[in-house]
């Protein structure tokens, strides 16, 4: 099922970026492992979503900015995004949805093996028996699942993601946790959340962003299989490590306001 | 039930109200009949009025035919390019503070007394609130959708034909709803300033020879229309923009 190449690193050298005339961030140097699971957390405003939209492309790069990849090829073309809503069209069933990507670029709708492959992926998320329904009978689990197939389905192997799980109850953001480390195994994930847990959770680097212009600190790095169980007493402290750590960061926040 | 109900009652109240005032006061029926003489003049004419009706429906759907498919092909190009928006949005702006009034005699001299300047007063009216509650939409799509498609590769025309355009439907729908509601009022204008058939036609030839009865019974054909008109054009917007919240029920 997977086709996505092989896991591929990418390195932001030097990332600068302006915001009302002041850097939001100015000579920022980040690496997004190959493979694995990074996570960014940080106070709200800070510039963690900026960051993900600047490494998708989507905010303009700033001075000397240099994202690169480590298989020398461009990272243009090899990103999914997961976005803080579901994003899905109101318009469209939730198979068109899943079928979206292709849609938009124009690809030949009937090229074989579209149709079967984006029935597989709403199996894998468990919403095959809705695939002719509209997205607004669904739940908010259930929306947030047809963008992960959607995301799935573009089969890149870097994918962004900007708080995806953020607007859902305790209990479906803990499944849809398990779903996602499941079915995004072995790609490059990058994962901005305000959620220590879910990053504990998830990650296998932590960041803390902080400051203005921003920071990212030396990462936590975290070992072991993901989703991992968080009853063991090495990842609750690291939870209240995190925690003040991210307390810090927003005291720094304060003088700016 | 209650909702079918409802405007029926408010119609009889209105009508017996109506009906109070006249022998009330005792308005001479040459200037305000009372309901009964109105119905009578609709049933005692109901041919010349239905086939002046249809005139006059003819020239409202082509018009809203016409300036609904005008506006709704402007606001696709304004919104595609920029330079075009640059130069044609003040003009399309400007066009609006001409009022259609003062434009009806020009288009009765340029187009006859026919059909034909009927149809472009009421395009003319109807362009606008659709060309502009259209490339409202157009331009206000939810930037998270923006921005996944773009992530997907998506090219400018794939953009505005699979995202802007499905995503501004609801906004193009309440600019058509009030397209429905101004149509009539168009068509009428053009009557009256020239006209050789029509409702207008027949509510100014009626004026004048006092026959205020049918002046009335004209009216409340015109007003029955106009209604049906918008319902009509409602029912068809909501199921073809299912998904809007505004058509969705609230109890839910």
């Amino acid at each position: 099922m997977q086709t996505a190449s092989f896991p591929v690193s990418v390195t932001v050298h030097a990332a600068r970026l302006e915001y009302d005339g002041a850097p939001l961030f100015d000579d920022l140097d980040f690496a997004l492992a190959g493979g694995r699971w990074t996570c960014v957390l940080g106070p709200s405003g800070v510039g963690k979503t900026t960051l993900l939209r600047l490494i998708a492309g989507l905010a303009p790069r700033g001075g000397e900015t240099r994202i690169v990849c480590d298989d020398g090829m461009p990272l243009a073309g090899r990103v999914a995004w997961m976005g803080q809503q579901d994003l899905l069209f109101p318009w469209l069933s939730v198979l068109d949805n899943v079928l979206l990507g292709g849609r938009l670029r124009g690809e030949p709708m009937g090229v074989t093996g579209r149709g079967t492959r984006a029935r597989e992926l709403l199996r894998l998320v468990g919403l095959d028996e809705r695939m002719t329904a509209r997205p607004d009978t669904l739940s908010g689990g259930q929306r947030q699942r047809v963008a992960l197939a959607r995301t799935l389905m573009e089969d890149r192997p870097i994918i962004l993601m900007d708080e995806p799980f953020s607007g859902l109850d305790s209990i479906t953001r803990w499944r849809l946790q398990e779903i996602a480390a499941e079915v995004l195994r072995g790609r490059t994930v990058l994962l901005v959340t305000h959620d220590p847990r879910e990053a504990l959770r998830l990650g296998h680097y932590v960041h803390v962003m902080a400051g203005r212009p921003a920071r990212l600190d030396l990462p936590l790095a975290l070992d072991g299989e993901t989703p991992r169980r968080l009853d063991d007493g090495g990842l609750l402290r690291r939870e209240s490590e995190l925690i003040s750590r991210l307390a810090s960061a927003a005291a720094m926040m304060e003088p700016a306001r | 039930m209650t909702a079918w109900l409802r405007p029926l009652v408010i119609l009889a109240g209105l009508c017996a109200a109506w009906y109070a005032l006249v022998r009330l006061t005792g308005v001479p029926p040459y200037l305000l009949p009372d309901p009964p003489r109105v119905f009578e003049a609709l049933y005692r004419r109901a041919g010349y009025l239905g086939e002046n009706a249809l005139h006059t429906l003819a020239e409202i759907v082509l018009g809203l035919g016409l300036g609904a498919t005008l506006g709704m092909l402007t606001a696709l190009s304004l919104a595609r390019f920029a330079t075009a928006r640059r130069w044609l949005l003040p003009l399309v702006v400007v066009s609006q503070a001409i009022p259609v009034f003062a434009l009806a005699p020009l288009f009765v001299l340029w187009f006859g007394y026919g059909m034909a300047s009927k149809v472009a007063v009421a395009c003319v009216v109807i362009f606008f609130p659709v060309a502009s509650a259209f490339l409202d939409g157009l331009r206000r799509t939810d930037r998270g959708w923006v921005d996944l498609a773009q992530v997907m590769g998506a090219k400018p025309w794939r953009m505005l034909i699979h995202v802007r355009l499905p995503a501004a439907l609801p906004s193009l729908a309440s600019g058509l709803r009030l397209a429905a509601a101004i149509a009539p009022i168009a068509a009428v204008i053009g009557e009256w300033v020239g006209a050789s058939a029509g409702l207008g036609f027949v509510m100014l030839q009626a004026n004048g020879r006092l026959q205020i009865d049918l002046m009335f019974a004209a009216l409340l054909v015109l007003a029955v229309m106009a209604v049906a008109l918008y319902y009509a054009t409602d029912t068809l917007l909501r199921w073809l923009v299912p998904w809007h919240p505004e058509t969705t029920p609230t109890d839910d």
